[in-house]
C-alpha cells in the first residue's frame, strides 16, 4: 500500500482533523488562537450568555493592538492612556475576559505589547505544523513558518473559545512558484504586490497558496511574513511556505522550551512538512523574480499596482468591464490619470508600520535609504514599530535616533494608521506612501489616498517628498 | 469549564424557506468590509448600533450630508431587503460587524458572483443569505434593477435554491451544511460541543505526538513574564 501524495496544506488539515463533518467540512483542531480587543468582545459575550467556558485557555492569547494610541506615554504616569472612552472600554473588557478565563495576555502597558502578528512569532509562539487562527484577516502571515494561519470572524472566535476547534470548509490548493532571485533594491513586498497585480484581488479566492521556488527560500523569515501576510489581498484563505532550515532556526532561537526538550523530535516532525512530489495543485502560477521592480499601488485595491518604472494602465487596455469601471472609480478617488507614471507624485504623509512591514529588518531597510538625509519639507513621516520588542531593538541599534534626527516621528507600537482605528487618521485629500497592506477607499482616513509600497520605497518618498524609485537614490547602493 | 451542550437545533435562528424582498443594485467591484462598515463604528463591545455606519462614506459626504445620488438614499429604495453587488463583495478585513451592520440596516440577502472568504463564513454564521450567481446573471439583474422605476422584486428560495425575479428563475448552489443552517437554525457551537469527548481525546494524542504545541501561549507568556 502506498501513501497517497499530499500537499503541505492537506497534511496540516489532516493532522488537525478531529472529525469529518461532511464532504466539504471538517472539525479542525486549532493550536493557537490569537485575539484582539475589537473582534473578540462579542464572542466572549456570546459565550457568557450561554454559560459556556473556554475549553483550553493556554492555547489562546490576546494582544491589545488595533485601538491603542501610538503617541508618547503620559509624562506624569509614564503609561500609555487610551483617551477615547469606547476604545478604553474595549481594552479593559479584553483584560477582564482574559482574567476571567485564565487566558494569557499582552495588555496596553505591557512592555511587549504590539501588533498581534508581530508579537506572536517574535516570541516563538508560532511553530511549524500548527494551525493558528485569529479574528483578523492577516493571520495568513504564519504560513511563513509552515503554520496554517487564517482569519476568522467573531462567531468563529466564540466557537474556538468554546471548543478549541473550528468548523472548517476545505480550500483548494494553489502553488505560486517564483524562480530566480529578487533583483537588488527589491523586496518581498514588491514581489507580493507584483503577484497580486497579476492574479488579481480575488485571484486566489478559495485557495490556500503555497509559495515555493528559489526566490522564496532565499528570503529571510521576516520577508516571508510580508509575503504570506498579503496573500489574503489576493483573496487566499491561507498561505504556506514549507519550513526549511531558515524557518526552523528562527523558531528554535525564539522557543527555548523546544530547544531544551524537543529539538530532535520537533525537527524530525517539521522535516515532513512539505508537499509531496506527486501532490496535486488545482492551479499553479510561475513567476520570474527577475521581473520584480519596486511596485506601488495607484488605485483603491491592492491589485491596482505597477512597477515604479511603469505607467498606470490606459483604460482602453482594460477589456474587462468590471475591471475598467473599478479603475475609473479608483482614479477618481486617487486623483490620478490613466497612463500617468507614479514617479514624481508628491506625498504629504509617509507611514511605516503594520503587520506587513514593521519588523526590525524593515526598519533597517528604512535607515539604509535615509542615510544622512532629512524628511522633505511638508511631509509628515511616522514610524510605528510592530511591537515593544522591535522598538527596543531599533533603539539599541541606533535606528530610532537616526530616524528622529532625520525628522521622522518615532512612535509607540500598534496597528495605527494601517486601519486608522486609533487617533492616527489622515485628513481628506492627503496622499500617503504607506508600507501597509490595504489601499481601500477611506482606509487610512476618509478621502485619504494610500499608495502601498515597500519600506525602502516609503523611505525614499519621505526624503524626496514624492513617490520615486529607491534604486535611483545613489547613496543607497 | 461548562460541559453542557445545548440543543444543536435551535429553531429560533431559522429563517423562512423563502426570502422575499425588494432589491437595489450597487455596482462596485471588490467592495471591502472597510467600506461596508468603517473603523469608527467598530468601537463597541456588543453588536448593537451598527446600522448608522453601514456604507457610511457612500451614504454621506465629508460634512455628514446625505449623498442624494447614492442608491440607498433614494426614497424608492428605502428599506430594500436585497443588495445586488459587484464581484468579491466583502473582501478585506475579517470584521463581522459588516454582516451585523447589513442585517441591522435591513438586508436579508446579497446577490453577487463572489464574496470575500471570511465575510462569506461570517454571513452564513449569522444567516445573512449570500447568493452566488454567474457574473453575467448578476449584471442582468443589475441592469433590470437600474432601469426599473421601482425596486426589483426578488424571491430567494432556500429550499429549492432558486432566485426568482420576474420571468427569470436562476438556480444557485449552497453547501448542504449552510442550507441546513438557514432552514433549521443550527447552533454551530452547540453541535460542535457534542464532539467534546472526541476533541479532548484528539488533543491528548496530538500533544503526545507534538508536545511543543501544547499550552504554547501560557508557557510563552510565563517565560516572558519571568524575565
Amino acid at each position: 500500500m502506498t501513501t497517497p501524495s499530499k500537499t503541505l496544506y492537506r497534511k496540516l488539515v489532516d493532522s488537525h482533523t478531529v472529525a469529518v463533518l461532511d464532504a466539504q467540512n471538517v472539525l479542525l483542531f486549532c493550536d493557537l488562537h490569537l485575539m484582539n480587543e475589537y473582534t473578540s468582545p462579542q464572542a466572549f459575550a456570546g459565550l457568557h450568555d450561554k454559560d459556556r467556558g473556554v475549553l483550553v485557555p493556554g492555547q489562546n492569547v490576546a494582544v491589545v493592538s488595533h485601538i491603542i494610541p501610538t503617541h508618547a506615554p503620559s509624562p506624569i504616569s509614564n503609561l500609555r492612556v487610551i483617551a477615547d472612552p469606547s476604545s478604553a472600554l474595549q481594552a479593559t473588557n479584553l483584560k477582564a475576559n482574559c482574567d476571567r478565563h485564565g487566558i494569557p495576555m499582552f495588555d496596553t502597558n505591557d512592555a511587549l505589547q504590539g501588533i498581534e502578528h508581530v508579537v506572536a512569532p517574535e516570541h516563538g509562539m508560532i511553530r511549524p505544523g500548527m494551525v493558528v487562527i485569529c479574528g483578523d484577516s492577516h493571520t495568513t502571515t504564519y504560513g511563513a513558518l509552515g503554520a496554517l494561519g487564517f482569519g476568522i470572524g467573531t462567531s468563529e472566535v466564540e466557537h474556538v473559545l468554546a471548543t478549541q476547534t473550528l468548523v472548517y470548509r476545505l480550500a483548494q490548493d494553489m502553488r505560486l512558484r517564483v524562480d530566480g532571485r529578487l533583483p537588488m533594491g527589491t523586496t518581498a513586498k514588491d514581489l507580493i504586490l507584483m503577484i497580486i497585480s497579476r492574479i488579481g484581488a480575488q485571484g486566489a479566492r478559495g485557495y490556500v497558496v503555497e509559495f515555493c521556488g528559489e526566490a522564496i527560500h532565499a528570503l529571510s523569515v521576516e520577508a516571508r511574513f510580508t509575503l504570506c501576510n498579503m496573500a489574503v489581498e489576493a483573496g487566499a484563505r491561507g498561505a504556506l511556505i514549507a519550513p526549511d532550515p531558515t524557518a526552523i532556526d528562527y523558531v528554535l532561537q525564539r522557543a527555548p522550551d523546544i530547544a531544551a526538550h524537543w529539538r530532535e523530535s520537533a525537527s524530525a516532525h517539521w522535516a515532513t512538512l512539505f508537499s509531496d512530489a506527486e501532490a496535486n495543485f488545482e492551479v499553479e502560477h510561475v513567476f520570474n523574480a527577475v521581473e520584480v521592480a519596486p511596485f506601488v499601488t495607484w488605485g483603491t485595491s491592492p491589485d491596482q499596482a505597477i512597477p515604479i518604472t511603469g505607467r498606470i494602465p490606459r483604460l482602453e487596455a482594460l477589456t474587462d468591464t468590471v475591471q475598467r469601471q473599478s479603475a475609473e472609480q479608483a482614479l477618481r478617488y486617487t486623483a490620478l490619470l490613466a497612463d500617468q507614471p507614479l514617479e514624481g507624485v508628491p506625498v504629504q504623509h509617509v507611514f511605516i508600520g503594520s503587520c506587513t512591514n514593521a519588523r526590525i529588518e524593515d526598519l533597517r531597510e528604512v535607515v539604509k535609504v535615509v542615510g544622512n538625509s532629512k524628511v522633505a519639507a511638508g511631509v509628515r513621516a511616522m514610524v510605528v514599530p510592530g511591537s515593544g520588542a522591535v522598538k527596543v531593538q531599533a533603539e539599541q541599534e541606533g535606528i530610532a535616533a537616526q530616524l528622529l534626527a532625520a525628522g521622522f516621528e518615532w512612535r509607540q507600537p500598534g496597528c495605527s494608521m494601517c486601519l486608522a482605528m486609533n487617533d492616527d487618521v489622515l485628513a481628506p485629500g492627503q496622499r500617503c506612501a504607506s508600507t501597509t497592506s490595504r489601499n481601500f477607499e477611506g482606509r487610512q482616513g476618509r478621502g485619504a489616498i494610500t499608495h502601498l509600497m515597500s519600506p525602502a520605497m516609503a523611505a525614499a518618498a519621505a526624503i524626496t517628498g514624492y513617490i520615486t524609485d529607491v534604486r535611483q537614490l545613489t547613496h543607497t547602493i | 469549564m461548562n460541559a453542557q451542550a445545548s440543543n444543536p437545533i435551535n429553531a429560533s435562528n431559522a429563517v423562512n424557506q423563502t426570502i422575499t424582498g425588494r432589491a437595489a443594485a450597487l455596482a462596485i467591484a471588490n467592495l471591502d468590509t472597510d467600506q461596508i462598515i468603517p473603523k469608527q463604528f467598530l468601537r463597541g463591545i456588543d453588536k448593537a448600533g451598527l446600522a448608522p455606519g453601514l456604507f457610511y462614506d457612500l451614504r454621506f459626504d465629508g460634512t455628514g450630508q446625505v449623498r442624494p445620488d447614492f442608491v440607498l438614499n433614494q426614497s424608492a429604495f428605502a428599506g430594500v431587503d436585497v443588495l445586488i453587488a459587484g464581484p468579491n463583495f466583502g473582501c478585506g478585513s475579517s470584521r463581522e460587524h459588516a454582516v451585523w451592520g447589513m442585517q441591522q440596516f435591513g438586508f436579508k440577502a446579497v446577490i453577487a458572483s463572489s464574496y470575500g472568504e471570511i465575510f462569506y463564513s461570517n454571513a452564513m454564521n449569522n444567516t445573512l443569505m449570500l447568493v452566488m450567481l454567474p457574473e453575467e446573471q448578476v449584471q442582468a439583474l443589475m441592469a433590470q434593477a437600474n432601469t426599473a422605476a421601482a425596486p426589483l422584486a426578488v424571491e430567494i428560495d432556500v429550499q429549492h435554491l432558486q432566485v426568482r425575479c420576474g420571468d427569470l428563475t436562476l438556480p444557485f448552489t449552497l453547501s448542504a451544511r449552510h442550507r441546513r443552517m438557514f432552514l433549521d437554525g443550527l447552533d454551530v457551537i452547540g453541535a460542535s460541543l457534542t464532539y467534546r469527548a472526541q476533541i479532548e481525546s484528539f488533543a491528548q494524542q496530538h500533544w503526545a505526538a507534538q508536545p511543543w504545541a501544547r499550552d504554547v501561549a501560557r508557557i510563552t507568556r510565563e517565560r516572558l513574564s519571568a524575565v
